[in-house]
């Protein structure tokens, strides 16, 4: 063999990328599907994050309207019933995240499985198991990426609008900006961690699928 | 003048393991494919074409028996080395075209360029050259769901000549074909066969790509059953079809 060789096939990243946000697009009913669960599950974690940070802010405002209306709630104490609360929505966050990540886990290895043809072809004119990895590590945390923006959207606005039902105006006065933005981070983080550990199996399965695949004309 | 050795096999025999059962899909292949030739392989279903393909491409390895492209016993070569092999030396034409559903005419064959390091521009330019050069030049842009079969094939026709292969294996490209737009694809392989020597070596059990071969192999249940040139062909196809073409 020419010495070409070892110099090839590192695709440019920017191929896979348009390869992954195209394919996203072309399946987009499916890819909504799994978004939904991430969206979900972040808007939760959002939503729950956020309102612990209300809650914790407007403890330590010295308001003495705010304080009587947290008295009434029999919220102005860490009491039992506030940190069981708390844990039990943490248990759930957890597992919503966990069955989130199944989700995405499942769906993309049925993407895989029916793109059997298209994988083999592109082993088949060159490609090598790290572009069919990278191919589907993109398209899952494209999905992740979009999905968790939305969901922590969504959870913002949820927590505010329960934030101002039960606490009223004080919630935008005294918002905790900084609290929020922390969970805005680390929800970010989680899903897109997700995104990206749930498609690894799958892809791991892409890039191991032979070329002569793309020969199979039955099934 | 010497003609040289592109695809050489010895003695390739290929086990399929069915659970408990095991199929012998070949029985021990050998042969010879001259450089700038095209090379029609015949047989029924089931006779082990596709599976002859899988090894002369590089894409399964038999169990036992050697194949060489180039005097490179493919069974050597690493996983890169492969990869190069299928990306510049190898074109493949499948059954069912096989085209990227989500990338234009134009994308699908600049992927192999692309896959082989060129630039975007030169790739671009030089993919729609080729699609020129098969006839659908005013196609470019078009997603396979928005071509006949027939143009499918003709874009997997130009995907194959991207990288300038030695080979162009093609496994019944007419398969899905009606008669005439075939035709129309073996043509099509036959003028780049003759533009720009790459060698054509097609599965088929179609007579009608008889014409176009300069030796035509048949095989029967794993076996080489015989291998007739162009000449003998011609009286032969007078036989088959009832006409001379
Ligand atoms: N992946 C496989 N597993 C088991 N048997 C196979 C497989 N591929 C092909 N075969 C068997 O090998 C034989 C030859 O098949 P194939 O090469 O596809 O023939 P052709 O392409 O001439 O129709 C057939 O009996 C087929 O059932
Ligand atoms: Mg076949």
């Amino acid at each position: 063999m020419p010495k070409e060789v070892g110099q090839q096939i590192v695709l440019p990243l920017s191929k896979a990328i348009e390869l992954s946000a195209k394919s996203i697009r072309v399946r987009l009913g499916r890819s909504l599907i799994t978004m939904s669960g991430i969206i979900l599950a972040i808007a939760f974690l959002m939503s729950i994050g956020t309102s612990n940070a209300v809650l914790d802010k407007l403890r330590h405002v010295d308001d003495p309207r705010v304080q009587s209306v947290l008295q009434a709630k029999g919220l102005d104490l860490d009491s039992e019933a506030v940190h069981e609360e708390r844990a039990r929505n943490t248990w759930l966050v957890v597992l919503s995240l966990l069955v989130c990540l199944v989700g995405i886990w499942n769906s993309m290895l049925m993407s895989v499985t029916e793109r059997f043809r298209e994988i083999g072809t592109m082993k088949c004119l060159g490609a090598l198991d790290s572009f069919i990895i990278k191919i589907f590590l993109l398209e899952s945390s494209f999905q992740g990426v979009v999905g968790t923006l939305v969901g922590i959207s969504l959870g913002l606005l949820l927590s505010v609008v329960m934030g101002l039902g039960s606490y009223g105006s004080a919630v935008l006065k005294y918002f905790p900006w900084l609290a929020v933005l922390r969970w805005g981070g680390l929800s970010l983080l989680i899903g897109s961690v997700i995104s990206v550990v749930a498609a690894i199996y799958p892809a791991y399965v892409a890039a191991k699928m032979e070329p002569v695949e793309a020969m199979r004309v039955d099934r | 003048m010497a003609r040289q050795t592109v695809v050489r096999t010895e003695d390739v025999r290929k086990v399929y393991q069915m659970g408990a059962v095991e199929v012998e899909a070949l029985k021990g292949i050998t042969l010879e494919v001259y450089a700038g030739e095209y090379i029609s392989i015949m047989g029924p279903s089931g006779s082990g074409k596709t599976t002859l393909f899988n090894m002369i491409g590089g894409l399964d390895k038999p169990t036992s028996g050697r194949v060489y492209i180039d005097e490179v016993d493919v069974a050597q070569l690493d996983a890169y080395e492969l990869a190069w092999l299928r990306c510049r030396k190898i074109g493949y034409i499948f059954q069912t075209f096989n085209l990227i559903p989500v990338m234009s005419a134009l994308e699908n064959v600049m992927l192999p360029m692309i896959f082989a390091r060129m630039t975007s521009d030169d790739a671009r330019e030089k993919a729609a050259a080729l699609l020129e050069r098969v006839g659908l030049g005013d196609r470019l842009l078009h997603k396979p769901y928005e071509l006949s079969g027939g143009q499918q094939q003709r874009v997997a026709v130009a995907r194959a000549m991207a990288n300038d292969p030695a080979i162009i294996l093609a496994d019944e490209p007419t398969g899905n074909l009606d008669l005439k737009t075939g035709t129309e694809i073996i043509e099509l392989l036959k003028q780049m066969n003759e533009e720009s020597g790459v060698t054509i070596i097609s599965a088929t059990h179609d007579h009608k790509m008889l014409s176009v071969s300069d030796r035509v192999l048949w095989i029967r249940d794993g076996r080489v059953e015989r291998i007739v040139n162009r000449e003998e062909l011609q009286i032969e196809v007078g036989k088959i079809d009832g006409r001379t073409e």
